[in-house]
């Protein structure tokens, strides 16, 4: 098998995987690490951006080929699936008996052992919380404890350190989700055009209590005078059939082309033509892959950031301060001439994370991709952490390849109760670096 | 909704199949040699919509044991709609060279058992009077090379008797559908340096597979590009063959 890495590219490390294909596998390699005293790490279909999915001692339990369902209660809503089964392949089976992922991150192409790993999110966060809510069970496989099955009420401390857990936990091999109902597979849309930060607070607010999924796109490359303009979108699924799944049609971006294809002038158009073409428009029904995963039609997408990669700075400021910090945070980006196509601005709610470690916190997310420049992005993200710093918010571990141990471990206090609870064999990248350095 | 019988019914193509027409709500008698395994798929099938899952549990190399088999798979689902004969292994080559009878031991799960196997289920499905029968041969069959001519020349003697089966069978309305893939990333493949590009999932060979059953074609290439590969090295005069390291 090839070797693995991250969704970013950077840091550039190669994973050697051991491909598992069935849950038995996990027990044997557990034991195997530990009996040589080496470490390693579950990976699954590698959308984690930064260093979370590398192993520091770079091999990887390979967790894609376990994607069975276990038990399926299609009255009740209720699956028990294999970790390595990806979001996609569960809507697959579970639209067509009338049922949707409760929380979904923007792809579909994360298997279900990261969504629970990294706690994500969707756009209905101000609704339904994160993935870890709607989660009953989780059959964890430890190299000291054997096979422990944890839940809201059996091991409760391990069930909730798992919950964006980053996989250090033990090795997840499958778990039970709550899914919701739905009559439709279509979404219900309304856009809205903004033309600065004040106007997207004003209508996120009237609009956060009116619909189940939100989410804006803000062009961080606009001039200086427009920045903060953008494209609101809510939406809430249909009320009508058909509920059928959608076929997976992808392109494939087949190579990495040796340079970003890409550059600042080509972004800003794109940017502008994009913020032009969408103008405020009347509710329209779109099919759910178009909502949820625009991206996912192009596979790979990665790529087009070439062999330098990219990284993601994904944020969340509470709050108090948040159209300021926001908008100086775009501010600066704008005069360092950074950003690219996808800035995503959205409201978390104050519905708890049950993770120990979650990301989610009331207040307001920004995430933005940066192609990997060396110093220049380096200098810029220390401007940027410190703006987010002050404004007493916090970045996303999953995202995360360069926040410093300082930044990681103030805003994470628990961080030294998952430490306690970390399967000795399991060690990444990023826990590594925020951690240990 | 389908009877479909599955031999090697834990391996990656095939489960990949079986998905498929499960959410087609089929039944199926899934033979294998792992009965955790079996149980395992099984309960995969039934969550995505299978009707029925029987599991029967079989070395194949057991020749005796596959009449007991197929009587089983008759009783329970009366009529075989679709018999997709998908298990095999990949042999050590350099091994076969040095011990004569670990190769004919490799030929006879990959070639002998096949061909035993698909003689009784040959026979049951012209006494039913239809139905379609899918092979999993391979590309390897098509041509003797250094690096694997024992499970080519397996699969060789598979896809010939297929050929031979198929024109016997036609006259009974039975559709008998040899099945090519080419490099697949399976847990056989594993161990094995393959060209990335050349490297198909599974999930795309099984949908070429139950497109190919439908239109009811004779041989199926998966992915297509290796008609063509396979082509151009059929074409190969010997003289020059053998002194490529394929």
């Amino acid at each position: 098998m090839k070797t693995l890495g991250s969704w970013g590219r950077y840091p550039y490390s190669p994973q050697q995987p051991i491909p598992c294909h069935w849950r038995q596998q996990v027990a044997e390699q557990g034991l195997a690490w530990r009996d040589c005293q080496a470490v390693g790490l579950p990976y699954g279909n590698g959308r984690s951006y930064g260093d979370s999915c590398l192993a520091s001692s770079d091999q990887v339990l390979y967790m894609r080929p376990l994607a069975r369902f276990i038990e399926a209660d299609w009255q009740q809503g209720l699956v028990t699936v294999e970790a390595g089964m990806t979001l996609g392949e569960l809507l697959q089976c579970s639209i067509a008996k009338g049922w949707f992922l409760p929380v979904t991150p923007g792809t579909r192409l994360a298997t279900v052992g990261g969504a629970i790993a990294n706690d994500v999110h969707g756009k209905n966060h101000h609704v339904q919380g994160t993935f870890g809510r709607h989660v009953d069970g989780i059959e964890l496989v430890r190299t000291d404890l054997g096979l422990v099955q944890c839940s809201p009420t059996a091991h409760a401390e391990l069930f909730n350190a798992t919950l964006g857990g980053l996989g250090l936990t033990g090795v997840i091999v499958a778990a039970t989700l709550r899914l919701r109902r739905i009559a439709s597979s279509k979404i219900r849309l309304q856009q809205i055009r903004f033309d600065n930060l004040r106007e997207y607070f004003a209508i996120s607010r009237e609009l956060d209590i009116r619909h189940e999924y939100n989410v804006a796109w803000v062009d961080c490359l606009a001039p200086l005078s427009q920045i903060g303009r953008g494209v609101f979108l809510a939406g809430d699924h249909h009320d009508q059939a058909p509920c059928k799944p959608r076929p997976v049609t992808t392109v494939r971006i087949p190579i990495t082309p040796p340079i970003p294809l890409f550059n600042q002038l080509t972004l800003r158009a794109l940017n502008s033509l994009y913020f032009r073409c969408k103008g405020t428009r009347p509710e329209r029904l779109q099919d759910y892959d178009a909502f949820f995963y625009p991206l996912d039609r192009l596979l790979e997408w990665n790529r087009i950031y070439g062999p330098w990669g990219f990284q993601q700075y994904q944020c969340v400021i509470p709050h108090g301060d948040a159209e300021e910090a926001v908008g100086e945070l775009l501010a600066t980006i704008r005069r360092h001439n950074e950003g690219s196509f996808l800035a995503v601005l959205k409201n978390c709610g104050d519905m708890p994370s049950p993770g120990l470690l979650s990301f989610p916190m009331p207040g307001v997310s920004l995430a933005l991709d940066f192609p990997q420049r060396g110093e220049r992005t380096r200098k810029l993200f220390l401007i940027l952490d410190h703006i987010v710093r002050d404004a007493g918010g916090r970045l996303y571990p999953a995202k995360d390849a360069h926040m410093s141990g300082d930044d990681f471990r103030a805003a994470y206090p628990a961080w030294e109760r998952l430490e306690n609870l970390r399967d000795p064999a399991l060690l990444s990248q990023f826990w590594q670096r925020v951690t240990l350095q | 909704m389908n009877n479909i019988l599955i031999i090697g019914g834990t391996s990656a193509i095939a489960t990949a199949c079986a998905r498929l027409w499960a959410e087609q709500h089929s039944r199926f008698m899934l033979v294998g040699r792992n009965a955790e395994k079996l149980q395992q798929t099984a309960a995969d099938l039934q969550a995505r919509g299978a009707t029925e899952v029987q599991t029967h549990i079989l070395d194949l190399d057991d020749l005796d044991g596959h009449a007991a088999m197929l009587e089983r798979t008759q009783q329970l689902l009366q009529r075989i709609d679709i018999a997709l004969v998908a298990h095999g292994s990949l042999p050590d080559q350099p091994m076969c060279e040095r011990d004569p009878d670990y190769a004919v031991r490799a030929f006879t799960s990959n070639g002998l058992n096949v061909i035993a196997l698909l003689t009784r289920l040959g026979n049951l499905m012209e006494v039913q009077g239809g139905g379609s029968i899918a092979v999993i041969s391979s590309v390897a069959g098509e041509r003797g090379r250094p690096s694997n001519y024992l499970y080519g020349s397996a699969k060789a003697a598979v896809s010939v008797f297929c050929s031979g089966l198929r024109a016997r069978l036609f006259k009974s309305n039975v559709h008998l559908l040899t099945i090519k893939p080419g490099f697949v990333d399976t847990p056989m493949t594993q161990g094995l340096a393959l060209p990335g590009l050349l490297l198909a999932q599974p999930d795309r060979v099984a949908r070429d597979i139950l497109s190919a059953l439908q239109k009811r074609r004779l041989t199926l290439y998966t992915p297509w590009f290796w008609a063509p590969i396979m082509a151009v090295i059929k074409s190969i005069p010997e003289f020059a063959f053998k002194r490529l390291s394929l």
